[in-house]
């Protein structure tokens, strides 16, 4: 059951895709790690980071793809999930560093120290064991994405209002995390990591690691949003982003359906935050700003949502532009981005991917229909056996 | 299950039903019984209540009063359209309303009646059995040789046909169909009416049409809805003589 729901993932392209994240999980860290500074191949430590962060916007995207691209759920929210997974890692990394902290507290935080607090908050109990943390990381989006989806699936909420309703998710969940009895570090938010089970984050060999555990991260979430898109539930999954009424009249519960892919959906986002913290090595309540849900939704457009592939080409693609362009001309990247999503949306509503995939699919269909046409004699007749 | 002596009487059985929306009385004390394996034709003007009444009986609308049961104990005001659709009634909407983006053979194997939880879908094999089920419909259906097609690129006639088929793949008891002759040839619309015919030998069916030509060729009983209750009820000849339906329907 679980083998052939998994081998129906492994369609060409992804399996082509996924090589391609793996070979790039090789073969940038051994670069870093084993070629000498020297040499025109060797990359620097940032920029393995930098791209290790790309990774983690491309796992986010590709969650962001999941419920807009194939269950029409435009969230405008997803970056409250990516942000709660990597608090969830950023407060296991603050009890990591013990007493190596400004104040020397051996269990504080330093934040808690400053705000005199004399014991820790009930919530970051448990957070000093690595798996613990990594659990929270599924299970704090997961929960808050259930929660929200139980609610708004239910009362039918759909269309532009759930959109809204996501954005004011993430929005007051940032000025949640902006106060300082919140108890997450207010504005400064969780940073100044020493370790991860006992390796320095700083080490090169650390972060050749976790660059490598995002692109394997990515690696599997996209086999499996390709064994979920792919099998009978993706199909219905499509059938509720394209005509959601029929689908509830054939006697699928849709609720249910849109709770299953958003809850899922938020746990890949959470995964992608987690990975995204120890590589930034900070984590603060900005993650939480609308704008960010937003730019997520503009790197799914720009490499065509629908298609799984296209999100990661486009987060990679939109982000690495923003690099070099918040390096060469700061003031206008926020320009760039938005007539970027202009010239998309207007242009290749489809995105990259999609513009690409249905150029082939049109030539493959000229070519069938050439191919039908000179055979067009014999056809009728095992038409009709198989009719019989 | 339990053994009854005897088969239901009314397998849809409305009584009284009102519903308004915003003070304008949408149906009006309502009633109207489907026997087991019954073809019914549905006419009246526009407005008159009739995809009101289906919305009713499929759980889109709740009404203000009145009866709605299901094989006489299943009462429907109580139930969801997804409930509803597993109780086994299929709906027809007005508009063709299809998987665009799927082939005519996903439409159809989405639609079988499986189990549709999200696990049984999510490791859902095709079997041998539901293979020749999904053929049998095709042919049925009329779209055998465009089974790899997508949807969106079948001519409106097709796609009307499609949306029965889904409905066939459904096995449902009773199935609901709003206007599906409007927009076709008029060679489509004949086909369609020995289409519904062959349908109807094995479940109760309840057409909604305008097409007078298409009620005749179907030749079952008639009941002609006006201002949200029955105005006439019996066979074509006697509902098209009747002097309120001319007034109310024919005649405008
Ligand atoms: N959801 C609704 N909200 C408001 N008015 C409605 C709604 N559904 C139907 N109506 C009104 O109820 C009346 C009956 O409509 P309908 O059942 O669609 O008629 P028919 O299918 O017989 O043409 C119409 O006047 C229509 O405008
Ligand atoms: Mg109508």
């Amino acid at each position: 059951m679980i083998s052939s729901f998994i081998l129906r993932a492994l369609e060409g392209r992804i399996v082509v895709t996924v090589c391609i994240i793996l070979a790039v999980a090789l073969l940038v860290p051994a670069s870093n790690l084993l070629l000498s500074p020297d040499n025109a191949l060797h990359i620097p430590t940032y920029v393995m980071s930098l791209m290790g962060k790309y990774l983690c916007y491309a796992l986010l995207a590709l969650a962001l793809d999941l419920v807009w691209g194939y269950c029409g759920i435009l969230s405008l929210g997803h970056g409250a999930f990516f942000a709660l997974g990597g608090y969830a890692m950023g407060m296991y990394l603050m009890r990591q560093i013990g007493s190596r902290g400004v104040y020397g507290d051996p269990v504080l935080p330093d934040f808690m120290v400053f705000l005199n607090w004399k014991q820790l908050p009930w919530f970051w109990h448990g957070f000093d064991m690595f798996w613990f943390a990594c659990a929270m990381v599924l299970v704090v989006p997961g929960l808050l994405a259930f929660v929200f989806g139980w609610f708004a699936f239910r009362s039918r909420v759909n269309g532009v209002y759930l959109s809204i309703i996501t954005q004011a998710m993430t929005y007051a969940l940032m000025l949640a995390f902006f106060r300082n009895d919140m108890g997450f570090g207010g504005n400064n938010g969780l940073t100044d990591y020493k370790d991860i089970l006992g390796f320095s984050v700083q080490a090169d060999g650390t972060r050749a690691v976790l660059f490598s555990l995002s692109a394997i991260m990515l690696s599997l979430c996209l086999v499996l949003a390709s064994a979920i898109t792919r099998s009978k539930f993706g199909k219905v999954l499509v059938g509720v982003r394209d005509a959601e009424s029929r689908v509830r009249f054939l006697g699928f519960r849709v609720e249910n359906i849109k709770l299953f892919t958003f809850v899922t959906s938020a746990m890949m986002a959470g995964i992608a935050g987690a990975l995204f913290v120890p590589q930034v090595g900070i984590i603060n309540p900005g993650e939480f700003a609308p704008a960010n849900s937003i730019e997520v939704v503009v790197w799914t457009a720009v490499g065509g949502r629908g298609t799984l592939i296209g999100p990661i080409i486009g987060a990679v693609l939109v982000n690495g532009g923003k690099s070099f362009f918040t390096g060469a001309f700061p003031e206008f990247w926020l320009y760039a981005l938005g007539a970027l999503f202009i010239f998309v949306t207007l242009f290749m509503p489809k995105g990259i991917v999609g513009t690409v995939q249905a150029a082939l699919a049109n030539r493959k269909a000229v070519k069938a229909a050439a191919r039908a046409q000179a055979q067009n004699n014999d056809t009728p007749s095992t038409q009709i056996q198989a009719a019989e | 299950m339990e053994i009854k002596d005897s088969k239901p009487k009314s397998l849809l059985y409305l009584d009284g039903v009102s519903v308004s929306f915003d003070g304008f009385r949408a149906l009006n004390s309502l009633s109207f019984v489907v026997e087991p394996g019954e073809l019914r034709a549905i006419i009246g003007p526009n407005g008159a209540g009739k995809t009101t009444m289906m919305d009713i009986i499929t759980g889109k609308t709740r009404p203000d009063s009145g009866t709605v049961l299901f094989e006489e104990k299943v009462d429907l005001t109580k139930r969801d359209e997804a409930d509803i659709a597993q109780l086994g009634i299929g709906r027809k909407f007005q508009k063709p309303t299809v998987f665009e983006s799927h082939t005519v053979w996903d439409n159809l194997e989405l639609a079988l009646n499986r189990k549709r939880g999200v696990f049984s879908t999510l490791f859902y094999r095709l079997s041998g059995e539901d293979r020749d089920r999904i053929e049998e419909i095709l042919g049925t259906i009329r779209l055998t040789h465009r089974r790899d097609e997508l949807a969106a690129n079948l001519s409106h006639g097709q796609k009307q046909w499609l949306e029965i088929g889904m409905l066939l793949a459904q096995e449902p008891k009773l199935l609901l169909v709003d206007e599906p002759v409007a927009g076709m040839t008029d060679a489509e619309t004949a086909e369609t009416a020995i289409l519904l015919r062959e349908i109807a030998k094995s479940r109760s069916v309840v057409v909604v049409e305008h097409d007078m030509g298409f009620i005749r060729d179907l030749g079952v009983k008639v009941t002609c809805l006006a201002e949200g209750s029955v105005l006439a009820e019996g066979s074509i000849d006697f509902v098209s003589n009747d002097p309120k339906v001319i007034e109310n329907y024919l005649g405008r």
